[in-house]
């Protein structure tokens, strides 16, 4: 077996701070993932087909501009219609804290707001995928 | 439903999972595999190579769109290396095919080396057949052709077109060696830069003195991917090369070389894996090594001793 | 050496020696790269006309105005927008009452890529981080009772940036003033869209004709405008070190010009109204130093390469915000001291215009509160803290001016290095500046994560923390107001004339020669939308794909 854990790395929204996206993407690398970085401007749909494509065990999603209660569920519901029951959807950014249990509610597994080490990301990554 | 029922429906889901069983080399592969082969054979396998930064995704992207408005459908592997390091992975070709990610006729999968000797291009031939069986009409194989691995992907193209671009000074006599015989068609990529000439020339002179060729000579086409133009022409040197390789018999011939290759191949890693699990693992290597050491026996009498028992 | 040098040198050899010992015995500040202690051995060139000068003097080290703060302070200029038009247009007159001296408008994500409230890709993001504009009936609103013959106006807008000069000049004429009256700032710096903000449409050579446009258009209609600013913010947020802020943007800058130039502009034409955006970083007087390099290498680059005769042409001019990504989400009261110091760095750096940020941003947008205890900060600093008093105060420190020495080396190289790729957008094609930038910010993550680099309260400093109560909320339906509103205003134009309009602008943008910004504004006074106006000149100029490498 030559298993390796596969995360698509996916900005969806308009918002062009990938800072932290990529430095993510990075470090899920240096971790040992093989990472699929889709880029800007990813609407829900083409993140969902992407997974699916790419048969994703991991979507990490980044917003900063505030669309993730509308965004983030949007991808988890497109994702399990397609029949990815398992796939462990985790997101960041500028997420209040108040906004994290409803976005949790919906199927988010994680939410990692400023400041969370990329080493979390990779624990909660090693430990949650089955 | 089993997994091979479902690809064969049309389930991309199902496609998807059959190529990750191909690459984390998981048991039922090999009983997928024998499934599916009866489905396969169909598809035009074009590969893609050239040097990092030539621009090959790009390329790809618009190919594929070409092809979808002819009509076909598309597959398209794209394998990017691994880090030797880390053994993780940073796939990034997709992000210059996003607007195909939602036409239902275009699947793309990107794949890492992840080191493996050899048994890359075995992989990537059984992830093709996947696609192939799922009913892709056209399926492209991009790769960087900078390695011998690499090279080895692209050999099981029908037909294989090297990107190569203007301004990358002498390291042309170093891929001359390389990819120059494996390319059926040159593009010239970002032909709208300084040194696309120069380039076309050079290009030119080499295959002049390539005599292996003698019945095609590859043609060279300028293309600016970015704008799309000379992707129409590239298409129909593609297709003058199929409608070569068909009528000349090449194709069979190539198509049968590739069958023996696969076969060898498979062998060997079979090979490769029984022996890791039956004397590596078991403890066995550490303890002929020790009586090698000691000099109470020689490695060619334990391989002698190995085979015999191995061919029971 | 001279005699006094010799003298420095042997006192300096043997502190050195006394003091090498004791400092081995604090290995937790051993990481630090900087030596500990300069004197004036440390400044290689110690003409004192020659590398600092005056203040409104070339190279212009010390300021570019004769009087900097002694004449007048900066001016405060606070970021704000969010919501609707209405709601901007109540924080905007909250503001100018509270004593800002000049608006800045922040636009939401659909305007700043050129999509309407009402395009399938804007879902979830109207009126999210700025205010959402379609046309310019929501620029009337969002200038409702504020006169544009007075304000100072910065409009943070730059792949549709001439579609927003266009309605700010039509709102100012229905209010009777006229485009010559006008002040203010449009972004306008599409090259570090490419390389680190990410809201771009077009290609680089449609865009690049944009703004030559605008700056022909601004020398001659609005020549008090400034065309653009040309941003090294941003690339500064995305994670890039202080000389490379200053490098990759004055090599934007230099593209810019170069642009101009070869659309036949005089470069003392538009010069002038070139100016700059720094972020005010966390490193107080690394920051000071960056400031005063940039000013002296814009004016070594503007005499020397491009031969500007006029002073005005040499001057850089630069508004300052404080680091929005130093901000953190954990114990965000710190913040204040952090925008604090900012501030104090962007003031004895002699910034011209600063924006502080609000001590929340790293949470949501900023509530009423925190935006007045960010203007307060400025206040402070400008009445209280005696920073302001004179002119570049920390000249003459050896470590200031070693820095600022060094950080115009460095800074240097990379410029010389873009040159040589074949300038600032090739450089951005090949991804060279996006690799540098994403290197430097994944080496500050790591280092953060290792504990080399110390965050108060985020890696070191931790306390269980209460979630923060009272953050602002956009209202979820601004969205579907917005629609609606721009459903009704739909209704009631003239859609002949629109559509004529928008035929003719589509016809100028075919033809190169043709400056687009009359056919824009006309588009514009038919309220013809943003995104009508952005899809006619998508369909000629094709959109940008970035090519990310990471």
């Amino acid at each position: 077996m030559e298993k390796r854990i596969r995360v698509l790395v996916a900005k969806p929204g308009l918002d062009g701070h990938d800072r932290g996206a990529k430095v993510v993407a990075r470090a899920l690398r240096d971790a040992g993932f093989e990472v699929i970085y889709t880029g800007l401007r990813q609407t829900p749909e083409q993140i969902a087909e992407a997974a699916l494509q790419e048969d994703v065990n991991v979507i990490a999603m980044s917003i900063l501009s505030g669309a993730h209660p509308h965004l983030f569920p949007k991808v988890v519901d497109l994702v399990r219609s397609k029949g990815m029951k398992d796939v462990l959807i985790i997101g960041g950014g500028v997420i209040p804290e108040g906004d994290i249990p409803a976005l949790k509610e919906a199927g988010i597994a994680a939410v990692f707001t400023p400041g969370t080490p990329t080493s979390d990301i990779v624990d909660f990554i090693n430990e949650h995928v089955k | 439903m089993d997994i091979v029922k479902e690809l064969l429906n049309g389930s991309r889901l199902a496609l998807a999972r059959t190529i990750t069983a191909i690459e984390n080399e998981s048991e039922e592969t090999a009983a997928i595999m024998k499934k599916l082969y009866p489905h396969t054979g169909h598809a035009f396998v074009i590969g893609i190579t050239g040097p990092p930064g030539a621009g090959k995704s790009t390329m790809t992207d618009k190919l594929a769109r070409a092809y979808r408005k002819m009509g076909k459908t598309v597959g398209i592997i794209a394998v990017d290396p691994t880090s030797p390091f880390s053994g993780g992975a940073i796939l990034g070709d997709r992000i210059r095919m996003n607007s195909l990610t939602l036409d239902e006729g275009v699947f793309i999968r990107s794949m890492g080396t992840r080191g493996s000797l050899g048994g890359l291009s075995h992989k990537t031939a059984d992830a093709v057949k996947a696609m192939d069986a799922f009913g892709k009409d056209v399926i492209f194989v991009e790769t960087v052709g900078v390695g011998q691995s690499e090279v080895d992907i692209v050999k099981m193209a029908d037909t294989t077109v090297v990107v190569l671009i203007p301004g990358m000074g002498d390291d042309i006599q170093a891929i001359k060696a390389g990819i120059l015989e494996i390319g059926d068609i040159f593009a010239i990529n970002k032909a709208d830069h300084e040194g696309a000439d120069k380039l076309q020339v050079e290009l030119n002179m080499m295959l002049d003195l390539d005599s292996h060729m003698s019945k095609w000579r590859p043609p060279i086409q300028k293309v600016v991917s970015s704008r799309g133009d000379g992707i129409d022409e590239l298409i129909e040197q593609i297709t003058k090369h199929n409608e070569h390789v068909t009528e000349t018999g090449e194709l069979i011939k190539r198509r049968r070389e590739r069958a023996k290759t696969e076969f060898l191949e498979l062998l060997q890693a079979t090979l490769g894996k029984y022996i890791k699990k039956q004397i590596v693992d078991t403890g066995k290597l550490n303890s002929y090594v020790d009586s090698m050491q000691l000099h109470e026996t020689d490695p060619y009498t334990i391989v002698h001793e190995t085979m015999d028992s191995l061919l029971k | 050496m001279s005699n006094e040098k010799e003298k420095i040198q042997a006192g300096l050899d043997t502190y050195n020696a006394s003091v090498d010992k004791a400092i081995a015995k604090f290995p937790e500040r051993g990481h630090l790269p900087e030596q500990r202690l300069y004197t004036p051995l440390d400044i290689e060139n110690d003409d004192y006309n020659e590398q600092l000068g005056y203040p409104g003097m070339y190279p212009y080290t010390r300021g570019v105005q004769p009087t900097m703060y002694r004449g007048r302070f900066w001016t405060m200029r606070m970021y704000a927008g969010f919501s609707t038009a209405e709601e901007s247009n109540k924080r905007y007159r909250y503001l100018i009452e509270s004593g800002a001296s000049g608006l800045s408008c922040a636009f939401d994500l659909p305007t700043q890529i050129g999509y309407d409230s009402d395009d399938p890709i804007s879902e979830g993001e109207v009126g999210k981080v700025g205010v959402a504009i379609d046309s310019l009936a929501d620029m009337e609103i969002l200038f409702d009772k504020i006169d544009l013959g007075k304000v100072s106006t910065s409009m943070t807008i730059n792949a549709p940036a001439s579609v927003l000069l266009a309605m700010y000049i039509a709102v100012a004429e229905k209010q009777g003033v006229t485009p010559d009256q006008l002040k203010g700032t449009i972004q306008n710096d599409i090259l570090k869209e490419y390389a680190a903000r990410g809201t771009y449409i077009f290609p680089p050579r449609p865009s690049m004709r944009l703004i030559t446009n605008i700056f022909e258009y601004c020398s001659k209609n609005v020549p008090k405008w400034n065309t653009i600013s040309i941003s090294g913010y941003h690339i500064r947020e995305a994670g890039s070190t202080a000389a490379q802020e200053i490098a990759f943007t004055i090599s934007d800058g230099i593209a810019y010009v170069e642009a101009a130039i070869k659309a036949g502009l005089d470069v003392d034409a538009f010069a002038g109204r070139l100016s700059f955006f720094w972020n005010a970083h966390n490193n107080l007087l690394e920051e000071v130093a960056k400031f005063r390099a940039s000013r002296r290498i814009w004016a070594k680059v503007m005499k020397e390469r491009f031969h500007a005769k006029n002073s005005k042409s040499m001057k850089l001019r630069f508004h300052t915000q404080t680091a929005g990504s130093m901000l953190t989400a954990q114990q965000p009261n710190n913040n204040i001291v952090r925008v604090a110091l900012q501030t104090a760095a962007a003031v004895m750096g002699g910034t011209q215009s600063l924006h502080t940020n609000s001590r929340d941003e790293a949470l949501a947008l900023p509530t009423e509160e925190s935006v007045m205890i960010a203007l307060r900060t400025q206040q402070i600093v400008a009445y209280e803290s005696g920073l302001a008093d004179v002119i570049d105060p920390l000249a003459g420190s050896y470590y200031v001016e070693a820095m600022t020495d060094r950080i115009e080396k460095e800074a240097m190289e990379y410029i010389k290095k873009i040159d040589e790729i074949g300038g600032a957008v090739t450089a951005i094609e090949k991804g060279y500046i996006q690799k540098e930038i994403q290197d430097s910010a994944y080496k500050w993550q790591m280092d953060v994560e290792k504990g080399a680099r110390v965050i108060v309260g985020v890696n070191k400093f931790q306390i269980e923390e209460k979630p923060v109560e009272g953050l602002l909320r956009v209202d979820a339906s601004v969205g579907e107001k917005q629609k609606e509103k721009l459903a009704k205003m739909k209704a009631g134009r003239d859609n002949e004339a629109v559509k004529k309009s928008l035929a003719d602008l589509k016809e100028a943008c075919k033809d190169e020669n043709e400056n687009l910004m009359p056919h824009i504004l006309a588009a514009v006074k038919t309220y013809a939308t943003l995104g009508e106006i952005c899809g006619v000149m998508r369909e000629v100029f094709g959109e940008y794909e970035a090519h990310t490498t990471l």
